[in-house]
């Protein structure tokens, strides 16, 4: 079976100890997490944890059964890339000498949609919103030319092109049947 | 103790110790209410409790202090969670302000037991006892049972809080038994109507649910042959002629084979383990797979079905019974008895009816099984011991087989015997052990003393450990690497510890020896010497295809 990136969407309860039975079924098949971001999600007391992993399908739906069986998450499913609309957001440092000698930084904004987020004397800090392989080729190139004296890329965020909500969904099911969903 | 008493706790397996000392001395005051039995070792308190669990349907309870004696549980709790055995693990806690501190017997309980529980909980403050506990006993008997621990540190213990009681039936992230889908039945019915080969296999899930009664109901107006998994034994009576036997690495020959002949093969709560499968990659493909479970992960886990039945088996038989055709099969069910003749005569005659010759582990079994009517509960240690008795013990009712199946755990027997008798004190406990398992966990002995707990112990003693000795003999060569043993004089120790027994050494002994072990209701402990080179067949060579069954001729 064909091995490619997936994305994972947990949504749990506000308890403690919630990642660390997540990453224990990762580490029990050896799995490596690629990314992860956890937050609050739009509904008040439910985290939302979103998990990039390179898998086949068959390993990634039973990795996402064990995941929803836990007592405390909600619910789990995965999704490709094709099925998401998906952001990640990295952060630049480099030296603010470096990027002066450069000439004119035109270019680079208008070529990467980039913010500046900080700028003295010493160090200029910019952002850029997008997928792996935009942030990935905008570190490389900035790497090559004035260097790079920090780099940080965030976890995928995203959201479902579906018109299926599936955690309200759910959490409405339960309303009608047992007359509560807290 | 007030939460434990509202949860119908009448019998408690623990060992007390500093950081659990509170609720000990609460203890005290509840003597009326709460039976508690005083293991000798922590994970003695862990296996009687599931052996409690496992014969009365309730949830075994286990308390014990903090540290070693957490970590002494977590073999029993591992257990637990691999047979799906309801259970409630209280384990001791240092002070909350001293929690991450490495306090005196301070251990990550909760760390330790999230990957092998249903749910882990520390109670740091008072106000949470009751919601805890509720919540503990609602997880660990809902849906797929399986163990629960409670963490419970010592200033928690102290703290006094207004006692506050509602029992816990509901938790909206965990909804444990699933709805039963119309369409999923009426697919399942279309290929159990159309079939002309049909088979049953039944698991645990059946006597989890109880729907033993709904499984006949089932089976018979089908006429459809059945086998049971390991933990699935008891769940039909073994003479129901519908009952084709034990499935697996050291089951019967028929129910193997047919596995990989019949057209439908119908998996009833039971999870398709490798030792039930083999290589996955031969096992039943010429058959539409129905699978009914209550867990969702465990469809499509193993063995990938035609038909998903989601559901207790309680709601899904029935639903399937009442849309299925009547049939017969009496062709199908007939090739049956030419695998069980070649088996009768290549296997049975010579390890049940030896003539001569050293006794034999399964002639052993099936005497005391006769002796009993087919009516005891069996407790089996691991090993060969486990796989002879799951071959030749016989059931007449449901929850008559206590056995540690997914973790395989040596010196499971003694401490699950005596839970089992807690659970069940009018029946008949028999328990098989080897002299291996025996000596895992044999100061338990102390604990049948002190409470008289009348369990009939069996050790078919072969001076080996047995079950490696024949993979050795069988897979390496007879190169015999550390399975040979000296051992002690049983019999001195159990009256060491004032328990009356005897040991046989010749066949002509042995019926008077069963017959006195069974003459009251007092613990007692059985010895016989069995031949040293006994192996279990058939069998099915671990990741062999399930219709590769060695026969030992």
């Amino acid at each position: 079976m064909e091995t490619k990136l997936y994305t994972i969407t947990v949504f749990s309860e506000n308890t403690v100890g919630l990642l660390g039975q997540i990453t224990i079924i990762f580490t029990r098949r050896n799995i490596n997490i690629e990314t992860l971001s956890v937050s609050p999600s739009a509904i008040k007391g439910i985290h939302k944890f979103t998990i990039t992993l390179f898998a086949t399908e068959d390993v990634v739906s039973k990795v996402v059964k064990q995941i929803d069986k836990r007592i405390d998450i909600l619910k789990a499913y995965y999704n490709t890339d094709e099925d998401l609309v998906f952001q990640e957001i990295a952060l630049y440092k480099i030296a603010t000498d470096k990027l002066l000698e450069k000439g004119s930084i035109e270019d680079l904004i208008r070529k990467y949609h980039i913010r500046i987020l900080e700028m003295n004397n010493d160090f200029v800090v910019l952002q850029k919103a997008g997928h792996y392989t935009e942030t990935q080729q905008m570190f490389e190139e900035l790497r090559e030319s004035v260097g790079v004296l920090q780099f940080i890329r965030s976890g995928r965020v995203a959201i479902t092109r579906s018109k299926v909500e599936r955690l309200s969904d759910m959490l409405e099911g339960i309303q009608k049947k047992f007359g509560k969903n807290d | 103790m007030q939460s434990l008493v509202k949860e119908g706790v009448d019998t408690i397996f623990g060992y007390p110790g500093g950081a659990i000392m509170p609720v000990f001395d609460a203890l005290y005051d509840y003597d009326k209410h709460i039976n508690h039995i005083l293991t000798r070792h922590e994970q003695g308190a862990t296996h009687a409790a599931q052996g409690y669990a496992r014969v009365s349907g309730k949830v075994g309870v286990c308390l014990v202090t903090s540290g070693p004696a957490a970590t002494n549980t977590i073999t029993g709790i591992g257990d637990a969670m691999l047979d799906s055995t309801p259970m409630v693990v209280i384990t001791g806690q240092v002070a909350a302000p001293l929690l991450g501190t490495d306090a005196f017997q301070e251990i990550d309980v909760v760390g330790i037991t999230q990957p092998i529980t249903k749910w882990a909980y520390q109670i740091r403050k008072a106000e949470d006892i009751a919601w805890a506990v509720a919540r503990a006993f609602y997880i660990a008997r809902s849906g797929r049972p399986g163990p629960v621990v409670l963490d419970f540190a010592k200033s928690a213990q102290i703290q006094e809080v207004e006692f506050d009681y509602k029992p816990c039936t509901f938790i909206r992230s965990y909804l444990p038994v699933p709805e039963v889908q119309p369409s999923q039945i009426e697919a399942a019915v279309a290929l159990i109507n159309g079939a002309k080969k049909p088979f049953a296999l039944v698991g645990q899930g059946v006597v989890l649910a109880n729907a033993e009664v709904e499984l006949k109901a089932f089976l018979e107006k089908g006429n459809i042959p059945a086998a049971w998994t390991l933990l699935g034994a008891s769940a039909m009576s073994s003479d129901f002629p519908l009952n084709k036997g034990f499935l697996g690495m050291h089951g019967n020959v028929a129910p193997n084979m047919k596995t990989n002949e019949c057209d439908v093969l119908i998996a009833i709560g039971m999870r398709f383990d490798d030792r039930v499968t083999g290589d996955l990659k031969t096992y039943a493909k010429q058959a539409k797979i129905i699978h009914l479970d209550i867990d969702t992960a465990e469809i499509g886990k193993n063995v990938i079905p035609d038909a998903p039945v989601l559901g207790s088996a309680k709601d899904t038989l029935p639903a399937l019974t009442a849309k299925m055709n009547e049939a017969k099969h009496t062709e199908w069910i007939a090739s049956f008895e030419e695998y069980d003749k070649l088996e009768f005569e290549k296997v049975i005659l010579r390890e049940v009816y030896p003539e001569s010759g050293e006794m034999t582990m399964g002639e052993v079994i099936h005497k005391v099984s006769e002796a009993t009517n087919n009516k005891a509960v069996l407790v089996t240690d691991v090993g060969q011991n486990q796989m002879m008795a799951a071959r030749y013990f016989k059931y007449s009712e449901t929850r008559s087989m206590v056995t540690s199946g997914g973790l395989g755990t040596m010196g499971f027997g003694i401490p699950a015997a005596m839970g089992a008798k807690m659970g069940a004190p009018e029946r008949t406990v028999c328990m098989f052990s080897g002299d291996g398992g025996f000596q895992m966990t044999i100061q338990e002995l102390g604990t049948i003393m002190q409470e008289q707990i009348g369990v009939k112990m069996i050790i078919l003693n072969n001076h080996f450990l047995g079950m490696v000795r024949q993979w050795q003999e069988m897979f390496f060569e007879e190169r015999y690497s550390f399975t040979e043993m000296v051992n002690p004089d049983f019999i001195a120790i159990a009256k060491a510890y004032r328990i009356d027994g005897t040991e046989v050494k010749k066949r002509d002994e042995l019926d008077a020896a069963i017959a006195d072990m069974l003459k009251d209701d007092k613990p007692y402990l059985l010895v016989v010497n069995v031949e040293k080179k006994g192996m279990v067949f058939p069998m099915v060579p671990a990741g062999a295809c399930v219709t590769n069954i060695l026969l030992g001729d």
